[in-house]
């Protein structure tokens, strides 16, 4: 699975880590950008305005 | 269909799950591993892998977390370092539990046993913390000040000095460490529902830092517990990419719905959420022991269900604030 299984026992568990690291980075960026441009839009159509 | 290995039901699945438990730790603070491990336990499976996987799923949050606080965040590097150490100790030690009992065959039923007590537990604490609320505004600080004062009382050397100035000994804090450190690798969870209470009750640290400091203890502790789970081929990998996917997107709409929404007017439903997934665990051992389908389905039922239920509360309340309805009839079912 996303090629880990290609390295052994550390060296694949430091992926399995990194990787889980990586994708919060970027759904921390991604989410944080998609909220900036639209969250605010959001909440006023929700609240009816 | 496949991704990753999983049908793209289940994915959505998965991801579905993550934005409730992630609206739900957004909100409440608290909560984001406890649904995790016991709904891949409901689901079937191995022990081993959805203590392991709650753990990836822990530390993945927690990284969220740590980005959030980054600016605000006041972190004790001193008290944070020795409990890293200490929590470091009793993940390893949990983590061998788990495979021990696992090579015995026990590992699901004990920790399913384990999460039973413990959603129940902390459900009726929850519980009695909301009906207490309701009858009074009383504050308990004053006992939470003379717990403090007596553990730092303790003076069992070497003895710490923490960031507000106060001396704790660093037996007490190894103590806390390990105790939350087996806990976390046994059952999968990042421990801040301990941790905190801890820190602030029992050691008397200022409630700003203790944050801070629970956010990178978690990070780190959950690093390493992912680690260590990750070496002995326990984290199902696509699904704990799924659920993070999910909760990162709904922890930002759980955060956000504390604007509109006060907290307090949910922690019922909360604390019977928890008191619900105890009860799936429970069905889901007990359809397994005595091969009752129904009692499976039922479980499936309750962790999802009321994940679900509590979660389209948060929103619901959140939306008829923001509206200022409190006439509707949905509102005025989930408004008191």
């Amino acid at each position: 699975m996303f090629g880990l299984e290609t390295l052994s026992g550390s060296a694949e568990a430091a992926a399995t880590v990194g990787v889980v690291f990586v994708e919060a980075l970027a759904l921390y960026v991604g989410y944080g950008a998609i909220t900036g441009a639209v969250g605010s839009a959001v909440v006023r159509a929700v609240g009816g305005e | 269909m496949e991704l990753f290995g999983l049908s793209l039901v289940l994915l959505g699945v998965f991801v579905g799950f993550g934005l409730l438990v992630g609206i739900l730790f957004g909100f409440f603070g608290m909560g984001g591993s406890f649904l995790v491990t016991p709904a891949l336990l409901v689901m079937g499976y191995p022990s081993t892998v959805a203590v392991g996987s709650g753990l990836a799923f822990v530390f993945g949050t927690s990284v969220i977390g740590a980005l959030r606080h980054r600016d605000h965040g006041q972190v004790d590097y001193k008290l944070a370092a020795i409990m890293i150490v200490a929590m470091t100790l009793g993940i390893e030690a949990g983590k061998n539990v788990v495979f021990v009992l696992d090579a015995t065959g026990a590992a699901d039923l004990v920790i399913s046993a384990a999460y039973v007590g413990l959603l129940g537990v902390v459900g009726l604490f929850t519980l009695r913390d909301a009906r207490t609320n309701d009858d009074s505004d009383g504050g308990d600080g004053a006992a939470g000040g003379d717990l403090a004062d007596r553990v730092r009382s303790i003076h069992l050397p070497p003895m710490v000095t923490l960031r507000d100035g106060g001396r704790v000994s660093a037996v007490v804090v190894v103590a806390v460490g390990v105790a939350v450190g087996v806990l976390s690798g046994f059952l999968g969870v990042g421990g801040g529902f301990l941790l905190m209470p801890a820190m602030i009750y029992g050691l008397g640290v200022p409630a700003a830092i203790a944050v801070g400091t629970d956010i990178l203890q978690i990070t780190v502790s959950g690093a390493f517990g992912a680690f260590t789970y990750a070496r002995a081929g326990s984290i199902a990998l696509p699904v704990v990419g799924a659920l993070l996917t999910g909760s990162a997107l709904g922890a930002r709409v759980g955060a956000g719905a504390t604007q509109f929404v006060d907290d307090e007017e949910i922690k019922g439903y909360f604390a019977a959420m928890l008191l619900a997934g105890s009860l799936a665990v429970a069905a889901k051992e007990l359809g397994a022991a005595y091969g009752i389908p129904a009692f499976t389905a039922a479980s499936t039922a309750l962790i999802f269900g009321s994940a679900f239920v509590v979660s389209a509360a948060i929103l619901l309340v959140a939306v008829c604030e923001l509206r200022a309805d409190r006439r509707t009839r949905w509102c005025r079912v989930v408004l008191p």
